[in-house]
């Protein structure tokens, strides 16, 4: 029997996602520790936290007082010791196996054995990242979507070792947060990047195999498909860099062509190309107008 | 812009009872004439002349010359998934030398009908097949892999993408043969894994009597 989870920490709560996701925890009533190595991080998620509730409020959705407590039950802390009473840990720290790893196996010494660790990778294995505890079997992938605080889906992955006991424990506690979970393997990209990083990869490609242009491949899939963004537009908005990216992380481990890193993209980066950011991708910015569609 | 339409049998594009084909007027009075399923004749009296493809390329009809084909003859068809009805979506297909006056008159009379034309170049599956088959591939394949669920697959793309529906519920409800038909054509051209049809879809059409 697992124990209840009253208590859950969030690491890397300073950053874009681990703030969302401490606001799904505590807006669901459970005590939240906000850990990040930046104190100007957490600083600044309390700030956008405090936003987010007030605007609740104002729109009618919660009242002042429900919005104290909510933001009463977020605690922040640089000290990962703190978090030794939690219930339910979720990372959503950098990127990168070897941090990911090191932070688990920090908190596996840490913790109680009931506790459960969860991580938000989007492109690395649970398994792997399971595999630098002694606790593999209580080890899960939670997979939010951003914002956080506003998607309601969650991608649910049991690594190899992880225990039926802890996945249902963990898929539970997502139901309790109001969230919708959908269950799937510990597989490269999970369902939805599996899906969208060879489709917006495709695109690239028909860009340069002089298909269209930018801007009639996202009016065709727009209308077509009825998607709300063409995957043009998406990739300038997501950053061309963090596609090149998400390409590396998964290609070399799939060995799935599409997945490949389009030739175009890499000298449209190197040309300072971002998207967005830079002012310019597949499309031409300058504020929020938008050229080129 | 006054188009006729010369059909020779059903039209994926224009289904009968269609208003655009209301909308027609007789040849002798059009500037632009469609081809549904007539064999195209070059006509340099005419605006554009246009032919509905299904999974051929324009050069079927055109003959090519390296490069430098082109006319005032364009392909062109409305998306369709399969069985489900067409979309406001016209892909026109158009040739390196394809006459700009010609692709004018076409986006002309396509917009005067209320649909949204794009163009593209003279390549398999143009924009949308091209773009949207091997993801439905891909999704079919994870399904084999056991990756989830066909709800769960479906649900994430809904939720985390904001998508109206999921790439399985899409694809079967086009059918399951139809998407075969479209990849296997595309993965004659491309030769590559990602348009192979899934296994489900050659599963569909061995089944589907023809
Ligand atoms: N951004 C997205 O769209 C998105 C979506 C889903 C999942 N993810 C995943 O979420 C995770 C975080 O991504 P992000 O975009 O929020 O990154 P981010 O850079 O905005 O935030 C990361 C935070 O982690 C903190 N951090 C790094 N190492 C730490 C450590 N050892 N201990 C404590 N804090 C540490 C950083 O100070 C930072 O505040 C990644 O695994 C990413 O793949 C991102």
């Amino acid at each position: 029997m697992t124990p209840a989870i009253r208590t859950v920490g969030v690491c890397g709560a300073g950053g874009t996602m681990g703030a969302g996701i401490a606001i799904v925890a505590a807006r669901a009533g459970f005590a939240t520790l906000c850990h990040d190595q930046s104190a100007a991080g957490l600083e600044r998620a309390a700030q956008q936290s405090a936003g987010f509730f007030g605007k609740s409020v104002e729109r009618g959705k919660m009242s002042a007082a429900e919005r104290d407590a909510v933001l009463g039950r977020m605690t922040r802390t640089t000290a990962l010791a703190d978090l030794a009473a939690c219930d339910l840990v979720i990372e959503a720290v950098f990127e990168d196996l070897q941090t990911k790893r090191a932070l688990f196996g920090e908190l596996d010494a840490l913790c109680p054995p009931h506790t459960i660790l969860a991580s938000n990778t989007s492109t690395l294995s649970i398994t792997e990242i399971a595999a630098g505890t002694k606790r593999p079997d209580r080890v899960v992938g939670m997979h939010f979507c951003l914002p956080a605080q506003l998607m309601k889906l969650i991608e649910m992955s049991p690594g190899l070792i992880t225990s039926d006991a802890t996945f249902q424990a963990a898929w539970a506690w997502t139901e309790a947060c109001g969230q919708i979970p959908v269950r799937t393997q510990d597989k490269p990209g999970f369902i939805l990047n599996a899906l969208l990083v060879p489709f917006n990869n495709d695109a690239i490609r028909a860009v340069e195999a002089g298909v269209a242009s930018p801007a009639d491949i996202d009016t065709a899939i727009k209308s077509a498909l009825g998607y709300k963004m063409g995957p043009l537009e998406l990739i300038d908005l997501v950053g061309l860099d963090t596609q090149i990216l998400l390409c590396e992380a998964f290609y070399p481990v799939t060995l799935d062509a599409r997945a490949a890193c389009p030739p175009l993209l890499r000298r449209m980066v190197a040309a300072g190309l971002l998207g967005r950011k830079s002012g310019r991708g597949f499309y031409t910015y300058a504020g929020d107008k938008m050229f080129g569609a | 812009m006054r188009y006729a339409v010369l059909q020779g049998g059903a039209s994926r594009s224009f289904p009968d009872g269609d208003p655009f084909l209301a909308g027609a007027a007789r040849p002798e009075a059009a500037e632009v004439v469609l081809h549904l399923g007539t064999r195209p004749v070059p006509d340099a009296t005419r605006k554009a002349v246009l032919v509905e493809l299904g999974t051929e390329c324009l050069g079927v009809h055109t003959g090519e010359e390296s490069g430098e084909e082109g006319s005032n003859v364009l392909g062109f068809a409305r998306y369709r998934n399969g069985d489900d009805p067409p979309s406001r979506l016209v892909e026109l297909v158009r040739q390196p030398r394809t006459l700009d006056g010609a692709i004018a008159a076409a986006r002309a009379v396509f917009e005067g009908a209320g649909l949204t034309v794009v163009v593209c170049a003279d390549q398999a599956g143009r924009i949308v097949d091209r773009l949207a088959r091997p993801k439905y591939n891909a999704a079919l394949r994870l399904l084999d892999e056991g990756l989830a669920t066909a709800a769960d697959m479906d649900t994430t793309c809904r939720l985390g993408l904001g998508y109206r529906d999921g790439p399985i519920e899409r694809v079967v409800r086009g059918g399951l043969a139809y998407h075969h038909d479209v990849t296997r054509a595309l993965f004659e051209t491309y030769g590559t894994p990602g348009y192979a049809p899934a296994r489900r879809a050659v599963v569909a059409a061995a089944r589907e009597p023809r």
